[in-house]
């Protein structure tokens, strides 16, 4: 008996016939037969494994890839794709695990890890990023070839609004208008940068993007430079990120040699030229006007606000500042549409969302899912689980100046509109799980501590505040509080939310605020009784007075 | 006379700076940035010889010592004072503090009888935080010239420090 190479498996339960199981085999025999594959190939039936979801449910062995629901005019597809090709038909696979929200298509992994949508990681990891054929073999500079050769500056405008990007540095501004108000702005000058000044504590899912997959924010930047009308670009990065500069200083030098970068690209009258800047230490630098005062070498102050860096940027020229995840969304969308975008995540928030995830669970590092799936699920099946012991007392979402919410608020849908409605930032996606041994008084110190070291000391409602604000929950956290701090605090926190320059001095006060509302009763325990519930807290002997 | 080894050192790397990255008014910071590596400080030479070469009148950029000053004290990877041969970074941000940073840091600074800021007298260390260096799925983290090390407890700090001349 002749020797199969591999077997296709076609589940045959009544589900599975009455949507057409048997023609589907039967396509599958054909195609096998217009491949010469009949003789390789053997094809069986499978019982419906539970997941009434994704039928019909294809299995192909040895690989053991399930592939669901599968249609009768995809047999052909699946068998040129995984049979003759030899490579998975990414785009029939079927989800292993149903999450909640409208979260389109998932890409199943093999083995031990969960399924991600990856469309701003999707290169990062898979490819050598120091080769720019390996990047061009996976669609690399061709959205930038559509866009130059088959688009109007305008339609690709159009089509990054229609597609509902929002900005994902933090503050989750429609991409598309952004770049709408640049394009309108006067002038003849314009810059495009790119901001990859990513020093939110607990995150770095952009430095994943630049060390592995490069070339897509140099695609990126300069599909941007030819929407909006500008010929010069700078990527800004933090100086800490050594590796990523050295990889975006080679992949600039490649784009500029095999013609995607320079002058005249894609034999177009089209020019545009990166430089890449680095940072020197400053977190109040990702602020964007902060940012364009580092690039024209001056202390990293923010700006007053109005005018805006989309009409008085850099060197006082219409300027797009735009986040690494942001940018790295573009070429994908150019490529495969705006509507395909919108088939992921929910209908107020499209798209995925890279998340960095640390703090007390069993795995930390990076993933990219749809968004509008919930922190529980994320922790339970990304994150694997919470450390044997531990129980979720609280999650830090969006890094310093973003929220802490306690367990309860775990099953709310990750997306823009439900946080906002829910009172909680995502921020810039970092995911900070901590566990009972976390004393909230103890972690909004550490904050605090963070704030007023970055604080760049130009306006005083920051500067004062907060280092005021970091005295008096560090007198709360030795059990020398009282009472009245707390509604120091707050009124602090007004202010400082309504005076401070910038967003550092305005969201300084926001762990304060979500201390008092979620956990005043573990805060008042340090005042009233002295003590520390957690047991993280010293506390120093009262003080006797004289 | 010749004129004392540091100064000519300075002059010297200055020039290569400026050649490097350009006298231009957007280049001061990786200027500043490539004299803070070579030398492990900007001196206040430094900043003089900076301002003398970069207003030299062809260059056209004008640009004061309290400019540069002022830009060295605003970021964080560039100093004004001399280091230590080896600076310990420790990151001091929650995602590091929730998962045991606090001993850690506790640690370093025992093994080292350092405080935050500190050099040590044999000016072989420099012990100083910083803020979230963007390794936190390897929390603690620390970082030792250019050596990471994560996942760190505070056993382990003995045998790293012994790894340093």
């Amino acid at each position: 008996m002749q020797t199969k190479r591999a077997m296709i498996l076609v589940s045959n339960d009544p589900e599975s016939v009455r949507l057409g199981a048997n023609e589907l085999i039967q396509h599958l025999t054909e195609a096998l037969t217009a491949y010469d594959l009949q003789g390789e190939v053997e094809i069986s039936t499978l019982a419906n494994i539970g997941t009434s979801n994704i039928l019909p449910l294809v299995v192909v062995y040895p690989e053991a890839t399930v592939y669901g629901p599968v249609k009768v005019e995809d047999a052909r597809f699946l068998v040129e794709e995984h049979l003759y090709k030899g490579r998975i038909a990414t785009d029939l696979v079927a989800p292993p695990k149903q999450l909640s929200g409208n979260i389109g298509w998932l890409r199943a992994h093999k083995g031990y890890n969960p399924a991600e949508q990856r469309i701003v990681l999707e290169r990062a990891g898979r490819i050598d990023p120091e080769n720019l054929e390996e990047f061009i073999t996976e669609n690399g500079y061709q959205a930038l070839g559509k866009a130059l050769s088959e688009m109007t500056p305008e339609q690709v405008i159009e089509t990054i609004e229609k597609s509902g990007l929002q900005g994902r540095g933090g503050a989750g501004f429609p991409t598309g208008r952004k770049w709408k108000f640049v394009r309108m702005a006067k002038g003849e000058k314009k810059y495009i940068i790119c901001n990859a000044d990513e020093s939110e504590p607990g995150t770095f899912k952009d430095r994943i993007v630049l060390e592995g997959d490069p070339h897509t924010i140099l695609e990126a930047m300069t599909i941007a430079g030819y929407a909006l009308g500008a010929d010069e670009g700078y990527i800004y990065i933090r100086g800490e990120y050594g590796l990523a500069y050295r990889r975006l200083q080679h992949a600039i030098e490649q784009a500029e040699e095999f013609g995607f970068l320079g002058n005249n690209i894609f034999n177009t009258d089209f020019n545009f030229h990166i430089h890449l800047h680095t940072g020197a230490g400053a977190y109040v630098c990702g602020e964007e006007t902060a940012l364009i005062e580092s690039i024209e070498g001056k202390r990293g102050e923010p700006r007053a606000r109005p005018p805006y860096p989309v009409t008085h940027g850099l060197w006082n020229k219409p300027t797009l500042v735009n986040n690494v995840e942001t940018l790295a969304n573009i070429p994908a969308i150019i490529r495969n549409g705006a509507e395909w975008y919108r088939s992921f995540g929910t209908p107020s928030s499209p798209g995925t969302k890279v998340y960095t995830i640390m703090g007390n669970v069993n795995f930390s590092g990076v993933i990219e899912v749809p968004m509008g799936i919930t922190l529980r699920e994320v922790i339970n099946i990304y994150a694997k689980g919470l450390k044997p012991g531990s129980v979720l007392r609280l999650a830090q979402t969006g890094g310093s100046s973003g929220s802490i919410i306690p367990a309860s608020l775990q099953d709310t849908p990750m997306d823009f509109e439900s946080f906002r409605k829910a009172g909680v930032s995502l921020g810039s996606g970092a995911l900070l799980i901590c566990d009972q041994n976390t004393c909230i008084v103890d972690l909004v110190k550490v904050l605090l501590q963070f704030f007023r070291f970055e604080s760049c000391g130009k306006c005083t409602p920051c500067r004062v505040g907060t280092q005021r604000a970091y005295e008096i929950v560090d007198r709360i956290s030795k059990g020398q509080g009282k009472l009245e701090d707390l509604d120091v605090l707050i009124s602090l926190g007004q202010e400082m939310e309504r005076a401070a320059n910038c967003g550092l001095g305005q969201t300084a006060a926001v762990p304060i605020r979500d201390m008092l509302k979620h956990f005043r009763t573990e805060v008042e325990a340090h005042i009233r009784l002295g003590s520390c519930p957690a047991g993280i807290c010293e506390m120093l002997p009262e003080v006797e007075l004289a | 006379m010749i004129a004392p080894t540091i100064e000519r050192d300075v002059s010297a790397i200055v020039q290569e700076a400026i050649e490097k990255h350009g006298a231009k008014r957007d280049a001061l910071i990786p200027i500043l940035s490539e004299i803070n590596h070579a030398l492990g400080y900007i001196p206040a030479e430094a900043f003089q010889e900076v301002r003398k070469q970069l207003n030299a009148e062809q260059e056209h950029v004008y640009v004061s010592k309290s400019q540069l000053f002022g830009l060295a004290s605003f970021y964080d990877m560039l100093s004004t004072n001399p280091r230590g041969r080896h600076v310990i970074k420790f990151c001091e941000n929650a995602p590091c503090h929730v998962v045991g940073g606090k001993a850690v840091w506790d640690s370093l600074c025992e093994a080292l009888d350092l405080n935050n800021g500190e050099t040590s007298a044999d000016k072989k260390w420099t012990l100083v935080t910083t803020s979230c260096l963007g390794l936190c799925s390897v929390s603690p983290v620390v970082l030792i010239d250019d050596d990471l090390y994560g996942n760190v407890n505070p056993d382990q700090i003995d045998e790293i420090l012994e790894r340093y001349e």
